[in-house]
This record gives structure tokens, C-alpha cells and sequence, in this order.
């Protein structure tokens, strides 16, 4: 191999693995896009009910105004 | 990136010693300094995890830390490759800075063997943080080892007279290292932002069961 080779093998690899680890990265963002688009269409259909409500935050401030 | 290799590879002038083949310090150091910057990042991380207390270090830490390994094995292809070309060996063992780089690569390596190998909650994450921070510790005298041992395989280009190099091959250099850490800062915002929600979500479908 040329010196002229070993540079652009260098250069390759660092361009190569980077690309890797991206795909890497957007195959694992897709995959977390179709699972919230899942639970998205669960919660719509109104197919979950469970413990939703325990991490629901308390409501404030509803009184008793206008009654009476 | 882009600005960055076409200095480094038409801009620069050629080495009068190494010849073409000194190209690959444009890309090999900067990748190796952001190692060194990943893995003490991880272990900053690993210290507020353990001052603080706050669950979200210990993610920032695993993703500083999974950085630094993928910078670090790209640093010790480039190094084998260059030495290829300069010395004709792809590894020599006698040379300190290259050990003591591998030594500090296969121990954040292990650390993905320790946080794995627990299950997951404040005890993995405070053995984690532990494990990151005796880590540091290998960060300064892999740096140094060089300077230290006095080593006359591995070159030195930056010295206390300053960087051993023309003004043209010192800015491609300085180009490259800002690109290189640009990149590595997008690499860690965009997996840390995969894996919070990663967790957030197994968190919503917990709920929602």
C-alpha cells in the first residue's frame, strides 16, 4: 500500500464508522417514534385504563365556587 | 467537517520528515483528545451523580462514557493505520503512550461489563459512577506518558516552545479538533435524547398498563 492509501484508509474508517453509529442512532429514534405512535393510537382507542391516574399530577384550586 | 478534511488533506503543506502519511495527525489527535474529553466528562458526571444525587448524571455519564470508547477505538484504528505507514508495524508494545491508551480504553470498556451485569437502579448507578471515576485517574498519565517516559516512537508535536508545526498545518489541526468536538457534542445531545426517551416511554407504558 501507497502512504497516499493508508491516509484515505484513515480518513474511510473514521468516515465509515461514524455513518454506522448515525444509522445506529435513527434506526433506534424510528423505533421510539412507532412505539409512542403505538401507545398513542392504545390511548385513543381508550384500550388502556390502568395506573394512569397514580401519575396523573393532583388538580388545584377546584373549589366550591358557584355552588349555593 | 467538510472545511476540516479539505484543509487537512490539500491545504496543510506535507511533512518534510513523514511525508504524506503525517496527514493522519489531522484526524488521529483531535479524535484522540475528544476520547480523553468523553471519558472525563463521564467521570464529571459520575461525581455530581455521587454529590448530588440526581438520577439524570448517571445517564450522562453511560453516554460521555459510550462516546469516549467510540472515539477511543477510532483513535487507536487511525494510530494503527498511521503506524503502518510511518513505522511499518500496525502495534508496538514498547511505546508507553499506546499502551497506556489501550489500558484506559479496555478499562471503559469493562465498565459496560460492570453496568450490565446489575440490575438497573441507584446501585448500578452509584457502582457505575464509582467504576467512571478510578478511571480518571488513567486519563493524565495516558496524556502524560509520552513527556514522562521520555519516548522517541511516538512523536511529539506539541512541546513547551509550543506546537512544532507551520502556522497553515497548526490551523488544520485547530479546524479539525473544533469539527471533531462539534461532532462528538451533536453524537452525545442526540443519544442522550434517544435514551431519556427511551426511559421516558417505558415509564408512560408502565403507567399505562
Amino acid at each position: 500500500m501507497t502512504q497516499g492509501q493508508y491516509v484515505a484508509a484513515a480518513y474511510g474508517v473514521v468516515f465509515v464508522l461514524v455513518l454506522v453509529y448515525v444509522v445506529i442512532i435513527a434506526a433506534k429514534l424510528a423505533r421510539l417514534q412507532r412505539q409512542t405512535t403505538e401507545l398513542l393510537e392504545l390511548v385513543r382507542a381508550g384500550s388502556v385504563t390502568g395506573r394512569a391516574s397514580e401519575y396523573a399530577e393532583p388538580v388545584r384550586g377546584a373549589g366550591t365556587r358557584g355552588r349555593g | 467537517m467538510g472545511l476540516a478534511i479539505v484543509l487537512s488533506l490539500f491545504v496543510a503543506p506535507e511533512d518534510a520528515d513523514q511525508g504524506v502519511s503525517q496527514r493522519i495527525f489531522y484526524i488521529h489527535v483531535p479524535i484522540a483528545l475528544t476520547a480523553y474529553f468523553c471519558f472525563g466528562l463521564g467521570a464529571w458526571k459520575a461525581l455530581l451523580l455521587l454529590w448530588r444525587g440526581s438520577e439524570r448524571y448517571d445517564l450522562e455519564s453511560y453516554v460521555a462514557i459510550h462516546q469516549g470508547t467510540i472515539f477511543g477505538s477510532l483513535t487507536l484504528i487511525t494510530g494503527a493505520i498511521w503506524a503502518k505507514a510511518s513505522w511499518g508495524v500496525w502495534w508496538t508494545w514498547s511505546s508507553n503512550q499506546l499502551v497506556l491508551f489501550l489500558v484506559l480504553f479496555l478499562f471503559y470498556c469493562a465498565y459496560f461489563m460492570l453496568r450490565f451485569s446489575l440490575e438497573e437502579g441507584p446501585r448500578r448507578a452509584r457502582s457505575s459512577a464509582v467504576y467512571a471515576l478510578f478511571g480518571v485517574v488513567l486519563i493524565p498519565v495516558s496524556f502524560l506518558a509520552i513527556r514522562l517516559a521520555e519516548d522517541f516512537i511516538h512523536p511529539t508535536v506539541f512541546t513547551r516552545e509550543g506546537p512544532q508545526m507551520t502556522a497553515t498545518m497548526f490551523a488544520a489541526f485547530c479546524v479539525t479538533w473544533a469539527a471533531v468536538t462539534l461532532l462528538a457534542y451533536v453524537l452525545y445531545r442526540v443519544e442522550l435524547v434517544g435514551k431519556r426517551l427511551d426511559a421516558d416511554l417505558r415509564e408512560l407504558r408502565e403507567a399505562l398498563r
